[in-house]
């Protein structure tokens, strides 16, 4: 896989869009007329709110282990409004050693503002690495209290196969613009999938913490330190294959959104 | 001291340029030795152009949108009693706009597209054309869009058709504005897409330790808990800030140093508009009293001061007394802290004030919230900085500290997007079942529980300053308010929004979700009272027609276009509905409005023998027969 190929499929959901520009539909006018001078509109209703286009690698990294390096991607685009977005998401990790992918996926989810601080998600989710698989996808996306940010996803493959994850990232901001992001990253699965890799309930763990400094709010690199710990039958299914279930790894990347 | 992009533009003026000469009148004496004023026109008849065009702030260039190629606008100079002419051509590529912020007149020359007219579309010129029938201090900018960012703002001044009852020798016009190299588009995006973008001044771990070393730890894990709960910041105090902006005095930056001369013992008239898009500004002259003598363009008794506030859009006139042989600094400091533009007076052109730094960021407490339940939590919040609260205007009589356990008291419970918290506004206290309970939802991240009045209090951070500012409960009109009915009517509208989504909204509902104006009856005596549910100070405008501000003022209340509405703060204004017409009526902080902060008020012809209230559409609220102000909000206090 060339890393080109490896742009197509992280931003390649990004990039249809990429050539729109932010812009604010300040809407048609009823014209005055000198008869009817109160028959304006007067309400807005003439108006629209303007739609946004938001493009954001979360994280676009090299994760270091062993010798081995792997570049990670958690990319991230929206179009649309306050209540109603277009969301595309994509991860996933390809290994720079071995030219592989060894995950990597898109989802295409319609997001509704349900309350102040979530959106409801619905969508579906493709898997380009491995077995080629097609997900429903639902879920939420928002900030709970206390500033954490939540992005909690369930999804039902095409084979029935249920699985969940849940995304919790917090900010401590160290100064105005050098900031300390811990983030985990837990994965659920209802049950065996073997072609997966996955064995049934907590199948992994991925902790880290990562420092970034802002040399301007959308730009940002980091450094950070990553434990990536599989859990039961999926640690034992990653034994077989000779890899590690438990592993420190290094990050070095970048932040950056538009 | 005259830079290059001055003596251009005044080059090319087609207006009547100010010349020296002790024959003019105060107005125009001052405009050469040494102040690099703004371009003034003058007279019945004037030709403006619109179109974008190359500037220079602080040695960079940049791109403008604005009136006759200069930033600011050229100052339009009318006089009282005269019928004046405009004529506005569009050179834009986009259709444009010019609103005369604060002038009576008929509404389909007011200027906001959509609203009483159509706007100008490019290419084409408009006229506007009316009688001026007051006079003061006012300014003139663009309704479109986000060109009031991009430049599109000027000054306009009418002179009295009489004497003026404030006497000066000297006089200088200062625009205070807010300039960015991004663009007016592209700030409003970051803003939506990540809201606290500009903010440079949110609470870090540095803080965290500094709050425990001086509150303790316990008292700052519970400050940090109860704003953590809320998911806001106490130090959201301005979207934007200095990381964006260039903030200007004239289209100056405090590097170019814009330059007013006077000679020691003069009486020199400060005409001081705020025509920032965002940037609400603390106004102050180290070492130099200044004398409020006019407020919106009005005349108000001469009151002094060391410090004010002034929201987005408000103008005062002050009058300051130079006697030392010295350089005077002028000081617009922007409400967050983050910047501020300095001038200098002098007696002698080119001279250069020394800058104060920069003050501490105010940091805002549960008040701010609308939960001051009698000024809880002193004491007991971290992180609350008691050397900042004013405790002279508190009634500790009312309070019952003792009482208060606040380790228990569940934030989270107090409303943050709860529908029955909207109820408790209306139904608990007494209102018409008729009442709509205020909507909830994604746009609206808290409502106000305890709204208290804040117009005793100077503007949010001058709270500790050791000198004298400011308050709108000080202000009273020179002339008695001319309506002197008890209101017929009452309405009320909530200031909502949610800082996250960057949703901003009038009782949770957007501009473009509205279904249809607030409708005024021709001739009706109105009080309208709004809450700020927000944590924002939001300087609320009315177009065509002044408000009494209701501040215990009587006869003498200060009639004003523009108000600052302070977060948690529950205020009333009333007024005539003496101008038919559709009128906007929105925070004048641009992108609020551009987000939804906005309504109509249509001033309908009253039809013979409509005084019956029981055909009023209750969805507009008649809360004229519910007693407000009988209201115990005491009751609350547990």
């Amino acid at each position: 896989m060339s890393l080109k190929h490896l742009l197509v499929v992280g931003l390649g959901a990004l990039s249809a869009s990429a050539a729109a520009q932010d812009h604010s539909n300040h809407g048609t006018h009823t014209p005055a007329t000198a008869d009817t001078p109160y028959q304006m509109q007067g309400s807005g209703a003439g108006h629209h709110d303007p739609m946004f286009l938001f493009l954001q690698a979360d994280r676009l990294e090299t994760q270091f282990h062993d010798g081995e390096e792997t570049l990670v991607w958690d990319t991230n685009a929206w179009y649309g409004g306050d209540l109603n977005k277009l969301w595309i998401k994509s991860e996933g990790e390809l290994s720079l050693s071995g030219g592989e992918f060894e995950e990597a996926e898109v989802q295409a989810l319609w997001s509704h503002a349900i309350s102040t601080y979530f959106d409801l998600q619905t969508g579906l989710r493709y898997d380009i690495a491995g077995k080629d698989r097609v997900h429903a996808a639902f879920g939420v996306m928002g900030l709970a209290p206390y500033w954490f940010e939540v992005d909690a996803m369930a999804y039902v493959s095409d084979k029935g196969d249920i699985t969940a994850t849940v995304e919790l990232e917090y900010e401590l901001l160290l100064t105005q613009r050098l900031i300390l992001q811990p983030r985990a990253e837990l994965a659920f699965s209802a049950q065996h999938v073997p072609d997966a890799g996955l064995g049934k309930g907590l199948t992994g763990l991925d902790t880290g913490i990562r420092l970034r400094y802002e040399i301007i709010r959308e730009f940002a690199p980091y450094v950070g330190i990553e434990w990536q710990k599989r859990f039961g039958a999926t640690a034992d299914m990653m034994r077989r294959d000779g890899e590690d279930p438990n592993r420190m790894v290094l990050v070095a990347g970048i932040r950056a959104w538009f | 001291m005259i830079n290059r992009r001055h003596f251009l533009i005044g080059a090319s003026q087609v207006g009547l340029m100010t010349a020296l000469g002790a024959s003019l009148p105060a107005w125009a004496r001052s405009s050469a030795d040494g102040n690099m004023g703004i371009t003034t026109l003058e007279g019945r008849d004037f030709n403006l152009t619109i179109d974008r065009f190359p500037v220079t702030i602080d040695g960079r260039r940049g791109r403008a949108v604005g009136v006759n190629g200069t930033l600011p606008a050229p100052l339009l100079r009318f006089r009282e009693g005269e019928d004046v002419t405009l004529r506005v051509t569009n050179r834009l590529k986009e259709d444009t706009s010019i609103h005369w912020h604060g002038l009576l007149l008929p509404f389909e020359m007011d200027g906001v597209p959509g609203v009483t007219f159509d706007g100008i579309k490019p290419g084409e010129t408009f006229t506007y054309h009316f009688p001026v029938r007051q006079s003061g201090t006012y300014w003139y900018h663009s309704h479109s869009g986000l060109q009031e960012q991009d430049g599109l703002y000027g000054p306009l001044v009418i002179d009295p058709a009489g004497a003026d009852p404030v006497a000066y020798d000297r006089e200088y016009v200062l625009v205070l504005s807010d300039w960015t190299f991004e663009g007016g588009d592209r700030v409003f995006a970051k803003l939506k897409k990540v809201s606290d973008t500009y903010n440079m001044g949110q609470r870090t771990l540095g803080d965290f330790f500094r709050d425990v070393s001086d509150n303790g730890l316990d008292a700052t894990l519970r400050d940090r808990r109860e704003w953590g709960e809320m998911r806001m910041s106490p130090r959201d105090i301005s979207d934007t800030s200095a990381m964006t902006y260039e903030f200007l005095i004239n289209g100056h930056t405090t590097g170019d140093n814009w330059n007013g001369v006077f000679k020691a013992g003069e009486k020199v008239r400060l005409r001081i508009i705020n025509a920032s898009a965002m940037t609400i500004f603390n106004v102050r002259m180290p070492d130099l009293p200044m004398t409020v003598v006019a407020a919106d363009g009005l005349n108000v008794q001469p009151l002094e001061t060391d410090e004010f506030q002034m929201g987005v859009a408000e103008t005062y006139d002050v009058i300051i007394e130079p006697k030392e042989d010295r350089a005077y600094a002028f000081v617009a400091e922007s409400i967050d802290r983050s910047g501020q533009a300095v001038a200098t007076f002098g007696p002698r052109p080119g001279m250069r004030a020394e800058a104060p730094a920069l003050r501490k960021i105010p940091t805002l407490t549960m008040k701010d919230m609308g939960m001051d339940h009698g000024a809880m939590g002193h004491g007991n919040m971290g992180g609350m900085d008691h050397s900042t609260m004013d405790h002279s205007q508190m009634n500790h009589a009312t309070m019952d500290h003792g009482q208060m356990d606040h380790s228990t008291m569940d934030h989270s419970k107090m409303g943050h997007a709860q529908p029955d918290e909207g109820q408790m506004d209306h139904a608990a206290m007494g209102h018409a079942p008729a009442a709509k309970p205020l909507k909830t939802g994604p746009g609206v991240d808290n409502i106000a529980t305890m709204p208290v009045s804040r117009l005793h209090e100077p503007g949010l951070g001058l709270e500790d300053v050791p000198h004298r500012t400011l308050r709108y409960s000080q202000l009273r009109s020179l002339d008695p308010i001319p309506d002197r009915r008890q209101p017929e009517r009452e309405l009320d509208l909530h200031l909502t929004g949610n800082m996250e989504r960057y949703m901003w909204s009038f009782d949770g509902i957007k501009y473009t979700e509205v279904k249809g104006p607030i409708i005024f009856k021709e001739g009706e005596r109105l009080r309208l009272h709004l809450t700020n549910d927000t944590m924002m100070s939001h300087p609320i405008h009315l177009h065509g027609m002044f408000f009494e501000l209701n501040n215990e003022g009587g006869d003498h209340r200060p009639r004003k276009h523009t108000v600052i509405v302070k977060p948690g703060e529950k205020l009333s204004f009333d007024v005539t509905a003496d101008a038919l017409g559709n009128w906007a009526f929105h925070c004048h902080l641009l992108y609020h409005m551009h987000a939804g902060m906005m309504r109509v008020v249509q001033v309908q012809p009253r039809n013979p023998g409509e005084v019956d209230h029981s055909t009023m559409d209750h969805s507009k609220m008649d809360h004229s027969k519910m007693g407000h102000n009988n209201m115990n909000h005491g009751e609350h206090n547990q």
